[in-house]
């Protein structure tokens, strides 16, 4: 694997979280053919932060999931950050049940810093929204495939991301805490970020030594999606065709396997996570 | 020489306040609730709640097991299972030597505890965490004894039952922590499928990934009065939306009301109360008669 591990951690958490990276929607708009937008979770409102849809990836029907966060102000403002509610997280199992119904492949999309932290989140039942979708996504008889594009926060990233395989863009991080919040906790003191996001270990790298991560895309440092990318960089076009080539040699893997082997193999996959003594 | 010079010195001066007051220490607690000083042994006997005011001490997770099973009885199950330094991980003290210290501190191997017996004579596999472990945080240790007691109920057609007490995921083993969700819940799923019980009981605290996990997925899930359950903390919250919190947020009676509990039972009822709900959901022996 032709990763870089000269980077350091907090700066590969600035990497993941520049405005000029790939979202979820660039993708749905440029790598998907023919996206349509679903809507709503049946049961409150509809969650901008969190977009659903169904697209083609080669000709192949997907189910598209992703976080999306906002570009301006406005949009953040828009999209809450990509801070999903419960209803967020009902859409995109209420549309992943969908897929399941049409027998079609899922793909997930995450980038969010966490799940929403707020009265109105509390009330209408986050903790109960993202354990259910655990649960429920352990139980999917089609392909799952997860990519973690940017910033995977913690269990409202998690609660889009049971897949078969999970991928991970080479500058995404994914964490139990940003590193701000571990470091206001154990260290007393946020400033300390750079320290804290040097113990997690949330680079991709060490995450597939873990054997959390299945495959790393590799991307260059610093690009955006319309700036012309220097020799070194590469372009958006570039970095999306990898990840293209890795969704759709993954899928053709899956799609081999019966519905009850998947659930296995998806089992005994998250079974083997941790490390501890007997 | 004077004839009324003291020959004998003086009766020492009463020693000061303090040292007058009766030793109640270890005898007496104040109950924090309603201010009553309670007798340390009734305390006991009523499983740590005020005997006035109902309000719930914490309880430690032996306890919880030796109050749950029938007549105290059950076998301990993967005590060997603890947690290593995968991570390596330093803050302002090592990862290893905050583990070594809370072991000591609580006497106990890991911030949850397990066993299998019997529960009004149905087959039970329960878990207590506790939050003198490192918060009870959850790390790849706790998940994997939570998994397989899961994975055990499931091979033997037993019943599960976790009381939760925790700060969530345990930040010390970073996204393996996180992983230790999904690795429960899909123990979870395996369980469901199988038609088998799950309760879970939601005690003060129950917060972060462990409330976002496998507290939340009960068939049943129970509150312990007043206690704290939520997902984000309330400081996390505070801080977010800059406001006070309005009273008795992320309480189990405000979680009753938004339909996230099913019931909030009173610890002394507890065990009466999941005897009841298992007679309902299982089909053993027991429930046959």
């Amino acid at each position: 694997m032709e990763v870089e591990n000269e980077i350091a951690p907090y700066k590969r958490v600035q990497i993941a979280r520049n405005q000029d990276r790939p979202y979820s929607l660039d993708l749905f708009n440029t790598m998907f053919e023919d996206f349509v937008e679903i809507h709503g979770d049946r049961r409150y409102s509809d969650d901008s932060a969190v977009i659903c849809g169904f697209g083609k990836l080669d000709g192949i029907e997907v189910a598209l999931i992703g976080q999306q966060k906002g570009r301006d102000m406005n949009q953040r403002r828009f999209r809450n950050f990509a801070m999903s509610k419960p209803e967020g997280y009902r859409k995109a199992l209420r549309v992943m049940k969908i897929a399941e119904k049409f027998r079609r492949a899922i793909i997930c999309f995450i980038d969010t810093p966490g799940a929403y932290p707020g009265i109105d989140a509390e009330e209408r039942g986050q903790a109960e929204a993202i354990a259910y979708n655990l649960r429920e996504m352990a139980l999917l008889t089609v392909p799952v495939i997860v990519v973690v594009l940017g910033e995977g926060g913690s269990g409202g990233a998690l609660a889009i991301g049971i897949g078969d395989r999970v991928l991970m863009l080479e500058n995404a991080v994914y964490s139990v805490i940003t590193p701000e919040g571990c470091a206001a906790i154990l260290w007393k003191d946020a400033g300390k970020a750079e320290l804290a996001a040097n113990s997690l270990r949330l680079t991709a790298k060490e995450l597939y030594n873990f054997g959390l991560v299945d495959e790393i895309i590799p991307e260059s440092v610093e690009w955006s999606i319309d700036k012309e990318p220097s020799e070194e960089e590469s372009s958006f076009d570039e970095v999306s065709d990898k990840l293209k080539k890795s969704i759709l040699k993954h899928l053709r893997e899956l799609v081999k396997f019966k519905e009850d082997d998947l659930i296995t193999t998806r089992y005994e996959k998250f079974r083997k996570m941790g490390e501890w003594s007997n | 020489m004077s004839w009324f010079s003291r020959k004998k010195p003086k009766i020492e001066e009463q020693s000061n306040e303090e040292e007058r007051k009766v030793k109640t220490e270890g005898i007496f607690v104040k109950c924090p609730e309603c201010d009553s000083a309670l007798y340390k042994r009734e305390l006991k006997e009523s499983l740590q709640v005020c005997t006035h005011c109902a309000y719930h001490f914490r309880f430690g997770a032996r306890e919880r097991l030796d109050t749950l099973f029938d007549n105290g009885d059950y076998e301990k199950l993967d005590e060997e299972v603890t947690s290593t330094d995968p991570l390596r991980f330093v803050d302002t003290k090592p990862y290893i030597e905050r583990i070594e210290a809370a072991k000591k501190s609580s006497g106990l191997p890991e911030a949850i505890v397990s066993g299998k017996g019997k529960v009004g004579g149905h087959p039970v596999y329960a878990g207590a965490m506790d939050m003198s472990f490192i918060g009870g945080s959850m790390g790849s240790a706790v998940g994997e004894k939570i998994t397989r007691l899961i994975e055990r109920a499931k091979k033997t057609n037993g019943a599960v039952v976790i009381f939760a007490a925790s700060g969530g995921a345990r930040m010390q083993e970073g996204t393996l922590s996180l992983m230790q969700m999904a690795k429960i819940s899909a123990a979870l799923a395996q369980l469901h499928q199988a038609g088998l019980p799950y309760i879970s009981i939601l005690t003060d605290p129950t917060t972060g990934g462990v409330t976002a996990s496998f507290a939340m997925l009960g068939d049943i899930n129970i509150g312990e009065p007043k206690a704290l359950i939520g997902f984000a903390g309330p400081r996390v919250i505070e801080q977010t939306i800059r406001q006070k919190l309005p009273k008795g947020f992320q309480r189990s009676e405000f979680l009753l009301e938004h339909g996230m509990l099913d019931m909030v039972v009173d610890r002394r009822e507890m065990r009466d109360t999941v005897i009841r709900l298992l007679n309902f959901m299982m089909h053993d022996e027991k429930s046959r008669r």
